[in-house]
């Protein structure tokens, strides 16, 4: 029997209005670990996230996804969730009259059989304390009006009350202060199981930063720099950002071979 | 009644309405006004009465409630009054009562508009009279209900409210069906009249059977400093209706806010639009709609704003979702301004959920459908500005229990 790790992308092209975005992607994540995705603007990492939940514009059209054993190419966004995927956006949109409290409090429901309720369970409410939210702020639109940092941290606050096995987090760090990085940092940690020991850790992720600053914080076992759709480099992540800050993504890429 | 305008009322008989499907007034039947026993309170009626009335935010309880009244299709069944700050009666007592009411009939609706208000002024008597007192300020609302128990019955009411000046009301009003009948005809005649400094507070849920036909006809005059606030919320199936409140803002800083909240089920007709002469001084009107279509459902809404003198300010807003192929949404925005200063201006989008909307939530575990119909809800609950913090709160949750459904 073949042991299979947590996620297997193979061969993955992906297109977006039929232009092909992503081609050859090969991508093995196994428990426990965290990945760091680099790459610059524009070159297709958000696209692989969104392949990856199954949003219907970001076609597969090559390859496949095996999550968890399970090929997950062809579900539906919310069988990929509910199988343990979970996602951090880089841009989430704004709901008009759909409450912050009202999405945490579904979101912990669904983790367990709770029924949803109408009040936000002790632990969530403990959850948005740590993340610096009042009661009132959750009670706004979900996005509506939230300033940059404060997208970002509803965002984890919301995959905390999720619980997912594997977590894609989309810049979670673009455009938040330094205090507020350290501690959305701590929180991803928690998300990432990173206060038990390597071999212990149940969940895994996959991050997605340009300043790399973050990493000061989050430990990660391996980067990946995509470049035009590809993944051109794969590395350790400081030897791999220190490249990158040095030469730029062209000179990091050049000098792949000899990480 | 003056003989003039009973004479208008005949001319008008036959008179189609400007707007909405011609109803046949002959298919339904005219009720007497004694025909339902009166009671003392609403707690005294049968319980699958009370539940109708929970459903459109009268509570049978009368709890946080400054009074009650209810006709059951032409006959007053329960008018009762505990504040000191209001008067509440049927209005053929308020007429015999007070000898100047009858100076307000007609005033703020013309009886001659259509059939339906000439029908309203030459059938049986029926509809509520409510005062409030100068000066006064009740913070519990007057809950009043429009109830048609039986099959083809044609309910017709004549309401007159004043706030005397530097008075404050809040009215709530529901409008429901018997369980058991499908077909049936409402015509409510409301004439709404603001003191100097008053401000009205109306909020009405409409929860009518699959067959029945209504035809508000409202009307608001509105004089020096005063606000009237008017929240509409209809999302059960009806078979048509038709509705067009228009607001004269004469007084100076006269103000006018409609708000609607209207859901399309069904094979559903909704024909609401509202309208605001603003001729006053520095008067304004705002208007906020949002609608839902589903099914084979048909959405109206209109907004008509008439700027008539300087610094007079209007704003239109409509924002429809429509949720299938077999509904639609039309919305009709006017504006017109005919003196200078004054600024008017409109927004309206209709179209469909927004697909990423949806993906967020089901990113979230959420299904396809789930995510809908949250989106759909949020959409719908809109804050209700301008109630005291009870009665938000109140109907925060009246427009949760309408929009369950949706
Ligand atoms: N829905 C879409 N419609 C059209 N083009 C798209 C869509 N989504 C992505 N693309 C295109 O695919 C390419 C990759 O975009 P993507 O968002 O994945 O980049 P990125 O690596 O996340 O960039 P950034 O660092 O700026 O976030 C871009 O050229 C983008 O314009
Ligand atoms: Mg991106």
């Amino acid at each position: 029997m073949v042991v299979r790790l947590l996620l297997e992308i193979t061969d993955l092209a992906v297109e977006v209005n039929g232009k092909e975005i992503l081609k050859d992607i090969d991508l093995y994540i196994d428990k426990g670990e965290t990945h760091v995705l680099l790459g610059p603007n524009g070159s297709g990492k958000s696209t692989l996230f969104m392949a990856m939940l199954g949003f219907p514009k970001y076609r597969v059209i090559r390859g496949e996804i095996i999550f968890k054993e399970e090929d997950i190419t062809n579900m539906t966004t919310t069988e990929r969730v509910e199988l343990g995927l979970g996602v951090s956006f880089q841009n989430p949109p704004a709901i008009r009259g759909v409450k912050l409290k009202d999405l945490l409090n579904i979101e912990s429901s669904k983790k367990g059989s709770k029924p949803a309720s109408e009040e936000l369970d002790p632990e969530t409410i403990a959850l948005a304390e740590k993340l610096n939210f009042s009661d009132q702020f959750l009670e706004r639109d979900v996005n509506l009006g939230f300033s940059g940092g404060e997208v970002k941290r509803s965002e984890i606050l919301q995959l905390l009350a999720q619980e997912p096995d594997f977590i894609m987090f989309d810049e979670p760090d673009s455009g938040v202060d330094i205090e507020n990085v350290e501690l959305l940092a701590e929180e991803i940690n928690v998300l990432l199981d990173k206060d038990k020991k390597p071999g212990l850790r149940e969940k895994s992720g996959l991050l997605i930063t340009h300043l790399g600053y973050i990493l000061n914080f989050v430990g990660a076992n391996t980067a990946h720099v995509l470049m035009d759709g590809r993944i051109a480099c794969s590395g350790d992540p400081n030897e791999i950002l220190e490249d990158i800050r040095k030469e730029g993504f062209k000179g990091c890429v050049e000098c792949c071979g000899i990480h | 009644m003056l003989r003039n305008t009973l004479e208008r009322a005949e001319k008008a008989k036959k008179k189609k309405a400007a707007l909405g499907e011609d109803v046949d007034i002959e298919k339904f039947e005219g009720e007497e006004a004694g025909e339902h026993e009166e009671i003392e309170s609403l707690k005294e009626l049968p319980d699958k009465y009370q539940k109708s009335l929970l459903k459109v935010g009268v509570d049978p309880s009368e709890a946080g409630r400054a009074g009650s009244f209810l006709q059951v299709d032409q006959s007053k069944v329960c008018s009762n009054c505990q504040s000191e700050a209001i008067e509440l009666m049927g209005l053929p007592q308020a007429l015999e009562k007070y000898d100047w009411v009858k100076d307000y009939m007609w005033n703020a609706v013309p009886v001659d508009t259509d059939k339906y208000t000439a029908k309203t002024a030459l059938g049986e008597p029926g509809g509520y009279f409510i005062r409030s007192l100068p000066g006064t300020k009740e913070v519990f609302p007057i809950q009043a209900c429009m109830f048609i128990s039986d099959e083809k019955v044609a309910q017709t009411a004549h309401n007159i409210i004043i706030a005397e000046e530097n008075s404050e009301l809040h009215i709530i009003t529901g409008c429901s069906t018997g369980s058991d009948v499908q077909s049936a005809m409402h015509v409510g005649v409301s004439e709404f009249y603001l003191k100097k400094g008053a401000k009205i507070t109306f909020t009405m849920v409409h929860n009518w059977a699959e067959q029945v036909e209504v035809r508000p006809r409202t009307g608001v005059i509105l004089d020096d400093d005063t606000t009237y606030i008017s929240n509409y919320i209809l999302t059960s199936p009806v078979n048509t209706i038709q509705t067009y409140p228009t607001a004269y803002c004469q007084g100076e800083n006269s103000k006018v806010v409609f708000q609607s909240i209207l859901g399309g089920q069904k094979d559903s007709v909704l024909d609401a639009g509202s309208r605001a002469i603003l001729t006053g001084k520095n008067s304004s009107a705002e208007m906020i709609t949002r609608a839902v279509s589903k099914d084979e459902s048909q959405i109206y809404t209109r907004g008509h704003l008439a700027g008539k003198s300087p610094d007079v300010r209007g704003h239109l807003e409509c924002m429809g979702l429509v949720l299938s192929d077999d509904s639609l949404i039309y919305s009709v925005p006017e504006l017109e301004g005919s003196s200078t200063d004054l600024e008017l201006s409109h927004e309206a989008a209709v179209g469909k959920i927004a697909e990423e909307e949806v993906l967020y939530l089901m990113s979230r575990g959420l299904t396809e459908d789930e995510a809908a119909s949250m989106i759909v809800k949020g959409f719908l609950s809109m804050d209700i500005a301008g109630l005291p913090p009870e009665l938000a709160a109140e109907t925060k949750r009246m427009i949760d229990l309408s929009i369950q459904g949706m």
